[in-house]
């Protein structure tokens, strides 16, 4: 007969706490920010097919970091739910709140019984009808939720990155401001831009991010990747924004009579398939 | 663990098992009571006491594909609906056609609309068309036993392939019956108790290669044909202001025409008929 060691439930829940922590913060980050038109995720993710950032429902998105087949199931189910929910009720009752409870619960209960919890941290984003109705959700690894305004910044070294976003983030900005900040912030820590290539300074090429929105102005789903044609000249010019006019940023990768089979493009905007046409992605030259 | 609902109190394990990506099969295991094909069907044939859906014809052109629909649902001899639509966008560059069982139908629509898109979410792509059009086949033959009780349902499927070789025609219908078998069509295709007379109106009227106006006028004219000689079958309603649904599918997505475009059409095929000194 052997008798299990004994330890503390403070001391379970300490260590637990301490293993999840260290592997959330070994990724890299992902910060998920509101702007004019809606919400904004930007990750550092040197891959393009294994996503941090994916569409739940119309209205809602998702993002993760930590480890890659733990948060992809949970995005699996939540996808899963909010389909079963939108087809046995109607599309307008899935909300961003329910889906957060559903992960909330399932991520307490693992954290509680199992011997290893989730190394995730998740966001769930919904954007509604105008930018005081945006919902940010964060869930972290033991279960909590908490509703947080304007921006989250989650994995790798969260707590800079917050830092820089609270100096330089203000609301309302529009999609190219958004991103500049957002990439800009992202980049300061980042060991792929001050080890190497650009030195202080350099920022995050397009090929280092995975960027994505979620756009209230689109009809039915609202989110939508950024990628390569779409991305390369928003970055270009939220790095430089005199360097505008000259040649124009169209999306002509894309033409219309060629889509991307892998970018689903939404019932909307014939006329800008892989776009959405917004004025970010489209031929003018922002504002600002 | 035991089984509990999702919501409330977290996934239950259906939910976070990492396997497939079709909604219809993730159903069959979470919520069987919510598909179409897995309830009780009566034993006894229901004959008339579900509103039918009538027809539905598919052209392609040089661009893709046009589908189109009346307006009418039938219950026996009565019209149930004048203006029921039986057209859907399927996805961002497929439409579905229904006649038949017009509640199943509908709701085979919507699940079939959410299997899509859950696919597209999950994977991160679109299904190929071939894809798409036989994962209908197999949601049309898990309803053959209520189709025997005569609540059949059969859908005509038309879409864009993005992946079409060059040179070879983008736009594609698919055709089933009610066994769920699906049979790629060549050119034009139609459903439904009308379907007869829109075919032999097709076949007078359309060629390979029209243009996009050309072939919107052919697929209203064989609606119009149909109507002509199948009670169940809607014609244009300038009274009401119904006119056909009509869809069409190009490199740019899924797009329905407005009312006043189809009117127009219709108008120009009633005014040529008309002056043909009833003769029709």
């Amino acid at each position: 007969m052997t008798m299990p060691y004994y330890a503390s439930p403070e001391q379970l829940m300490r260590d637990r706490s301490e293993y999840a922590r260290k592997g959330i913060s070994r990724g890299r980050s992902v910060a998920v920010l509101t702007y004019a038109d809606g919400v904004l995720f930007i990750a550092e993710n040197p891959s393009s097919t294994l996503h941090k950032v994916g569409e739940l429902y119309d209205r809602i998105g998702f993002a993760a970091v930590g480890r890659y087949s733990e948060f992809e199931s949970l995005r699996v189910a939540g996808v899963r739910l909010a389909d079963v929910r939108g087809y046995s009720y109607n599309r307008r009752d899935v909300t961003g709140r329910v889906i957060a409870n559903a992960y909330a619960q399932t991520l307490g209960e693992i954290f509680t019984q199992q011997t290893k919890p989730f190394e995730v941290e998740l966001c769930v984003a919904e954007v509604g009808d105008t930018t005081e109705s945006d919902q940010l959700y964060r869930l972290t690894f033991d279960g909590s939720v908490v509703d947080e305004p304007d921006f989250i910044v989650m994995g790798g070294q969260a707590e800079a990155v917050s830092a820089n976003l609270r100096e330089h983030f203000l609301p309302g900005m529009d999609l190219a401001e958004a991103l500049r900040v957002g990439v800009q912030a992202l980049s300061a820590v980042s060991p792929a831009t001050s080890a190497g290539n650009g030195g202080p300074g350099g920022l995050l090429s397009a090929e280092q991010l995975e960027v994505a929105v979620l756009d209230r102005r689109r009809p039915k789903r609202a989110f939508r990747r950024i990628v390569g044609a779409a991305l390369r000249p928003l970055l270009d010019r939220s790095e430089e924004p005199a360097a505008v006019g000259g040649e124009e940023p169209h999306t002509a990768a894309h033409s219309p009579s060629v889509p991307q089979p892998g970018t689903p493009a939404g019932l909307g905007e014939p006329s800008a398939p892989d776009s959405g046409g917004t004025a970010g992605s489209g031929g003018e030259a922002p504002t600002t | 663990m035991s089984e509990y609902s999702a919501g409330r109190s977290g996934f239950s394990p259906a939910y976070l098992d990492r396997v497939g990506s079709s909604f219809t099969d993730f159903l069959a295991a979470a919520a069987p009571d919510l598909l179409p094909g897995r309830r009780p069907v009566p034993q006894l044939p229901v004959g008339d006491v579900t509103p039918h859906g009538t027809t539905i014809v598919s052209v392609t052109y040089d661009g893709g594909v046009l589908m189109g629909g009346d307006r009418r649902a039938t219950m026996g001899n009565l019209i149930s609906s004048r203006d029921i639509e039986k057209v859907y966008p399927a996805d961002a560059w497929s439409v579905i056609g229904i006649a038949g069982a017009a509640g199943i139908a509908i709701e085979m629509v919507r699940l079939y609309q959410v299997e899509l898109e859950h696919y597209e979410k999950i994977e991160g792509l679109t299904l190929s068309l071939d894809g798409k059009a036989n994962r209908l086949a197999q949601m049309i033959r898990g309803n053959l036993g209520a189709a025997l009780q005569g609540l059949a349902v059969v859908p005509l499927f038309a879409g864009f392939d993005l992946d079409a070789a060059p040179g070879t025609t983008p736009g594609r219908i698919f055709s089933y019956d009610v066994t769920g078998g699906n049979y790629e069509e060549r050119g034009y295709s139609a459903v439904g108790s009308g379907s007869l007379f829109a075919r032999n109106s097709l076949k007078k009227t359309w060629r390979p290669k029209l243009d996009g106006d050309a072939a919107t006028r052919s697929l209203v004219e064989a609606l119009y044909d149909a109507a002509d000689d199948d009670s169940a079958t809607g014609g244009p309603d300038p009274v009401r202001r119904l006119y056909p649904i009509v869809y069409r599918v190009d490199a740019e997505g899924a797009v329905r025409l407005t009312d006043d475009e189809v009117a127009a059409v219709a108008r120009t095929i009633t005014d040529e008929r008309a002056a043909a000194e009833g003769q029709g």
